[in-house]
């Protein structure tokens, strides 16, 4: 087989497999909330409410998609697209297997770093083409949050760059074949990038920008339909963006006892985290705006440094 | 013409499309938006001469970090989405000299006179971070350390200036 055609087909794949994981996290999301919550949740279209995705699927495609007349036109228009090109984007560094990422790319991490900071585009110019006060107010805390957050989440992992000497996400996953799962020697730096994660997804608890008692759902407040929709799957996306970058650098990726394949591996680690994210919601309330920053700034920065530092000196004593 | 060229005048293009809207749109907004197709382009130039490192970084720190940081300014200005910026032709005669004797130096003495080292070679397998990495710590440690007090200096500045009301 040749290189392309088998690119293609990884590709393609991905991709399909990527788009049916976050369409489901619909029903799973609301399934668990409701059993952590004492409810019943969504039961009824087909067994288990499992069909209801395809149910708020057709829902979402044929509701009226309606523009404000007040609204930037093109602007309007683009900033959805954002998050799900730059998540997607984002997967083609992944290895979920052996062999099996789009691209092996020597940057990978910071590649992924590169496209997370560009995710904040959608909502900053999603807000602010809206023309509406809560959401341009929504779009302002994206941007404050995001951008103070993404420094942590950076800072955080080049821990796990010191121990595995390469910004490739084979390497790295490969280097803890050698040394160990790096979640142990990184617990700090696993601390503060799944809180950062948390951040740059803006998922409960901290989804200030979109904080529906005092915002009315903020940046997206104007949008509706399928526009709304994408939004909607680029949360999911992002969700299951962070949980396999957590994997990847922390638990090991697709490494795991050989009765299971790697890939199968891959994604149940992916999928605990993805439940974690899930029950942090049912779990926990969420900040104010000013607190979420002075955590960040005060306690996230110094503990990363920290870190940076702590492992460093640790790795060069060692030598 | 290989595949080479038709992506490097891809970025080339829109390098300079964008770049030419955010001088002549009217909308400062639009201006931001446009200067990031603008890094976007820079940054695929960077690839294609096999610099992965800077293209990257490129992308993380203009496009994620300052664009984001203009927008951000814009966002808090109270009405500057209604400024009409002014775009009217004022001094004709002084600028055309000026313009003039800009793009004489720049294509005599900068781009005709430079001697261009053309080496052909792939795009390198190896990551050019290991490189530049050493780079920075051996032979420009001096200007590397004289950015990091920079750096620090205006931070601390910054913090200065923000909590000065008590």
């Amino acid at each position: 087989m040749s290189p392309l055609l088998q690119t293609i087909i990884i590709t393609v794949v991905v991709l399909l497999v990527l788009m049916t994981i976050a369409a489901n996290l619909i029903w799973v999301e609301r399934r668990m909330l409701a059993l952590w919550q004492d409810r019943l949740g969504p039961n009824r279209v087909g067994p288990l409410g499992l069909v209801q995705v395809v149910a708020d699927m057709v829902k979402i495609f044929f509701k009226e998609d309606w523009i404000p007349k007040f609204a930037d036109r093109p602007v309007f228009f683009i900033a959805p697209t954002i998050v799900i090109i730059t998540v997607l984007m984002s997967f083609a560094v992944i290895p979920f297997a052996p062999g099996i990422s789009v691209v092996n790319l020597n940057v990978g991490l910071l590649f992924f770093l590169a496209m997370s900071s560009l995710g904040v585009y959608s909502v900053v110019l999603g807000g602010w083409s809206s023309n509406n006060k809560y959401s341009l107010l929504g779009s302002l805390r994206a941007a404050a949050q995001m951008i103070s957050y993404e420094v942590f989440m950076g800072l955080s992992l080049m821990g796990v760059v010191i121990l595995a000497g390469s910004f490739n996400l084979n390497d790295i996953v490969e280097a803890q074949g050698r040394i160990t799962w790096f979640f142990i020697p990184q617990i700090l730096g696993f601390f503060v990038f799944f809180l950062a994660g948390i951040a740059e997804t803006h998922r409960l608890p901290f989804d200030l920008p979109e904080a529906e008692s005092e915002l009315i759902s903020g940046f997206h407040s104007e949008y509706s339909g399928m526009k709304f929709g994408m939004f909607f799957v680029g949360e999911y996306l992002g969700i299951t963006l962070i949980s396999s970058m957590i994997v990847t650098l922390f638990f090991g990726g697709w490494l795991g006892p050989s009765f299971l394949p790697p890939v199968v591996w891959f994604l149940l680690k992916m999928a605990v985290f993805i439940l974690i994210f899930v029950l942090l919601r049912a779990a926990l309330p969420r900040p104010r705006y000013d607190q979420l920053m002075s955590y960040g700034w005060k306690f996230l920065l110094p503990l990363s440094l920290l870190n940076l530092v702590v492992t460093g000196l640790v790795v060069l004593l060692l030598k | 013409m290989n595949i080479y060229d038709i992506v490097f005048y891809l970025f080339a293009a829109i390098t300079l499309v964008s770049a030419f809207f955010v001088v002549t749109t009217r909308n400062i907004v639009y201006s931001a938006f446009n200067l990031l197709f603008t890094f976007f382009g820079v940054a695929g130039l960077y690839v294609l001469l096999g610099a992965d490192f800077v293209a990257v970084v490129q992308i993380m720190v203009y496009v994620g970090g300052i664009l984001i940081l203009i927008l951000f300014g814009v966002m808090l200005t109270n009405k500057i989405t209604n400024v009409q910026i002014k775009t009217g032709t004022l001094q004709v005669i002084p600028a055309v000299i000026g313009v003039l004797l800009l793009a004489g130096v720049l294509i005599f003495k900068v781009f005709l006179g430079t001697e261009w080292k053309s080496v052909k070679t792939d795009i390198p397998v190896k990551t050019t971070a290991f490189a530049l990495g050493k780079l920075l710590i051996t032979d420009y440690v001096l200007i590397f350390e004289l950015l990091g007090i920079l750096l620090l200096v205006v931070l601390i500045g910054a913090a200065t200036i923000a909590r000065r009301e008590k």
